[in-house]
């Protein structure tokens, strides 16, 4: 076996795995605050996600087409982009919390997810008729803006382009921003308790259904602006991108124990983590018969020794059973 | 005789005629199905019901397949996709467990006897194979078997998780299943990866039929057993015994049902109707890869289930009906008669019909139409379209 070779990657796939948990970890929060409030699988959060990206995507390339994505300074176009993502994927989950979960509010546990699944559906396919009615392409490639790939030699083998970076930042900013609304705020102090029980929330003067509005959004735009990331650092993105990223987060949101937050921050650096080495390391450790392919069997199978062994995950609390 | 019964003799008699006459028309075949459906429903004498539906499926129908071929197909496809239905009703109708990787069973049937029928098992076993045609029947057995077990082995690990958490698991084992049937050309050639295995063995057709007569009969033979099967299984203890898990799982085991039976019973039972048919589709299309078993295809399954009404027996045969058709007839025909209208050069409103996108196509759009039924449904009409006879006794009793 080729130990230098197996060392030697190790710190570039170190990296690459940290970028990879930051986006599951944006994406596994909305997941993880929709479950806290609701108890129920938002499965439609892929496609909110992926919408995010979309809507980067074509901002970008109408800056390019009247020759201002040159033009403004690199930091302001990343800025407006992230923030139009946010929005719209925020504004997004809003609308279907509103016309699909919230007539089910009461049914039995499997109609909304059921629902979800639907919207999920939907979305995926009203991006393609979108998209090729305006570009007639639901292929969209991030146009590049240069600086972002300059690369840092760190040492021979290592380097860091600057988007990595940039995609670092921008996550760790917008976690610590949903730290602090969700601690510190009146709003956070709110969402803590009509997750605690709705109820008693509703009693205590809380507007309970503008609550489970604003938690969808912020979700939301959690999960726009880690669509806007991913397609600055991955590039390629169509309407069926989102749904493997979405599961993947949603494995992460379980790992660190759903429903809470640094759970779900934990859980998608350790699975982005886990992956990433498994993306490289499986290939080289079996002589090639199983490749990179397999990382998705990997996390799935994470997910489901997690449930068995550690329903709660990591980080969780125990939930009561809903009858 | 009643005038119902003149009216769906009529209905029948009438719209095969039509078919007939206008062998291409999409809307005459669908006028054929529509009157099957109304013998099914109108209130006629059972003999008068039992006659007609079976002089339309075993004569009329292969008589329709005569003049249309692609008919024929389409029948075929909705056989096989009722009995997929009639299983994942078992599994998320009768017993509430929701699975969302159910293609995965389809899938472990296929490529059993797609190995095993093709020349591809040299690659594993040396020589001797493909195996001749008349094993195919005990591979129908041994598809059946083989998806059983498959199912008790997703069941062990999860038996103890509930409702959202069980989905989860089983879409990701449903993936699992989909990326080893793309990846498991190396170390061994098992599945030879997404190139799929082709060429599959055929039966010897009896009586000299031809084959899209034959695939017909025999999956209508299975859809039948597979509905016989099922009236059995729903008023028997078993049935009643998942009944009660999908409506209160605590009160279940204090009333002694055997949970972890039960459980794994309803995914074995689930399992080996998709394994049968799995075999069967293999047969049929002489080749398969795994594009044929993505999540896509769980889904519409589970939009059959819910579009006829989770539990019941005729609405997961006509769920199975209404979305093959969708998909295969009238999305396809939709398609074919826009790209006439943009070769004719037609304009709406002084919108020419040439200018629309190449990538516009409506064929394409199955995801769509799967999405609105589910969301709709589960708004408006949760229970379906032909609810389960106890559920609707349940519903009417509660509007009281």
């Amino acid at each position: 076996m080729d130990y230098p070779l197996l060392l030697g990657i190790f710190p570039q796939v170190f990296l690459d795995g940290i970028i990879l948990g930051f986006m599951y970890a944006l994406i596994a929060l909305g997941y993880t605050m929709v479950y806290g409030v609701l108890e129920f699988i938002n499965f439609a959060h892929s496609e909110i996600f992926i919408v995010g990206a979309f809507v980067g995507v074509e901002l970008l390339l109408g800056l390019k087409s009247v020759g201002l994505l040159d033009g403004l300074p690199w930091p302001l176009v990343l800025f407006l982009t992230l923030v139009a993502g946010m929005a719209a994927s925020g504004l997004l989950a809003v609308t279907v919390e509103r016309v699909a979960y919230r007539p089910l509010r009461n049914a039995p546990r499997l109609i909304p997810l059921i629902s979800a699944i639907g919207i999920s559906f939907f979305l995926q396919d009203l991006i393609r008729l979108f998209e090729s009615l305006w570009r007639n392409a639901f292929n969209l490639v991030y146009p590049t803006i240069d600086v972002l790939n300059l690369r840092f030699e760190l040492t021979e083998t290592i380097d860091v382009s600057v988007k990595s970076l940039v995609v670092i930042v921008a996550a760790l900013l917008m976690l610590w921003a949903l730290h602090v609304i969700v601690n510190r705020t009146t709003i956070g102090t709110a969402i803590r308790a009509v997750a605690e029980d709705q109820a008693a929330a509703s009693l205590m003067g809380i507007n309970v259904n503008r609550i489970i509005s604003l938690t969808f959004l912020i979700g939301g735009a959690m999960g726009g602006a880690a669509g806007v990331l991913f397609g600055v650092q991955y590039g390629l993105i169509n309407p069926y991108t989102g749904f493997i990223p979405g599961l993947k987060a949603f494995t992460a949101a379980v790992l660190g124990g759903i429903g809470n937050i640094p759970g779900a921050m934990l859980g998608g650096l350790v699975l982005g983590l886990l992956e990433a080495f498994a993306a490289s390391y499986l290939s080289l450790l079996t002589g090639g018969a199983f490749g990179a392919e397999y990382k998705d069997i990997f996390a799935f199978s994470v997910l489901i020794v997690i449930l068995i062994f550690r329903p709660k995950g990591l980080l969780g609390e125990i939930v009561r059973e809903r009858a | 005789m009643s005038l119902y019964s003149v009216l769906a003799t009529a209905a029948v008699a009438l719209s095969s005629l039509a078919v007939a006459t206008a062998p291409r028309s999409v809307l005459a075949f669908l006028a054929f199905q529509g009157a099957l459906l109304f013998v099914y429903l109108a209130r006629i004498p059972t003999w008068l019901r039992v006659g007609l539906l079976g002089v339309a499926l075993l004569l009329l129908m292969p008589l329709i397949g005569a003049f249309n071929g692609y008919y024929l197909e389409v029948a075929t496809q909705v056989g096989i996709f009722a009995a997929l239905a009639l299983g994942l009703n078992i599994v998320v109708g009768l017993a509430g467990l929701l699975d969302l990787g159910y293609v995965a069973f389809f899938a472990v049937g296929a490529y059993s006897w797609a190995i095993f029928g093709s020349p591809h098992a040299n690659v594993i076993f040396g020589g001797g194979f493909p195996l001749a045609g008349v094993w195919f029947y005990a591979f129908l057995f041994v598809g059946l078997f083989v998806a059983a077990i498959t199912g008790i082995l997703l069941g062990l690990p999860v038996l103890r998780l509930h409702g959202d958490y069980l989905a989860i698991v089983t879409l990701g084992f449903g993936e699992v299943i989909r990326v080893l049937a793309n990846n498991l050309d190396k170390p061994i050639n098992l599945t030879n990866g997404p190139k799929g295995i082709t060429p599959i063995s055929r039966p010897p057709a009896p009586l000299g039929l031809p084959y899209g007569e034959y695939f017909y009969f025999l999956v209508l033979l299975i859809v039948v057993v597979v509905v016989l099967v099922n009236r059995r299984l729903e008023d028997s203890h078993i049935g009643r015994a998942w009944e009660a898990i999908r409506e209160d799982e605590l009160a279940a085991r204090a009333m002694g049902v055997p949970l972890v039976r039960m459980k794994l019973l309803a995914f074995a039972c689930g399992a080996s109707f998709a394994g049968i048919m799995g075999v069967l589709f293999s047969a049929k299309q002489v080749f398969i890869n795994p594009e044929s078993f993505t999540f896509l295809e769980s889904i519409g399954v589970l939009a059959m289930v819910i579009l006829g009404g989770m539990g019941s027996i005729p609405g997961a045969v006509l769920g199975a009906t209404v979305v093959t058709v969708l998909n295969l007839q009238v999305l396809k025909g939709l398609s074919l008669w826009l790209n006439e209208l943009k070769n004719a050069g037609v304009t709406v409103l002084g919108y020419s019909l040439a200018d629309l996108p190449t990538q516009f196509e409506p064929a394409k759009y199955e995801r769509m139409i799967f999405g609105v039924i589910l969301v709709l449904m589960m708004i408006f009409r949760p229970q379906g379209i032909l609810p389960a006879r106890r559920r609707q006794r349940e519903l009417a009793h509660l509007e009281r």
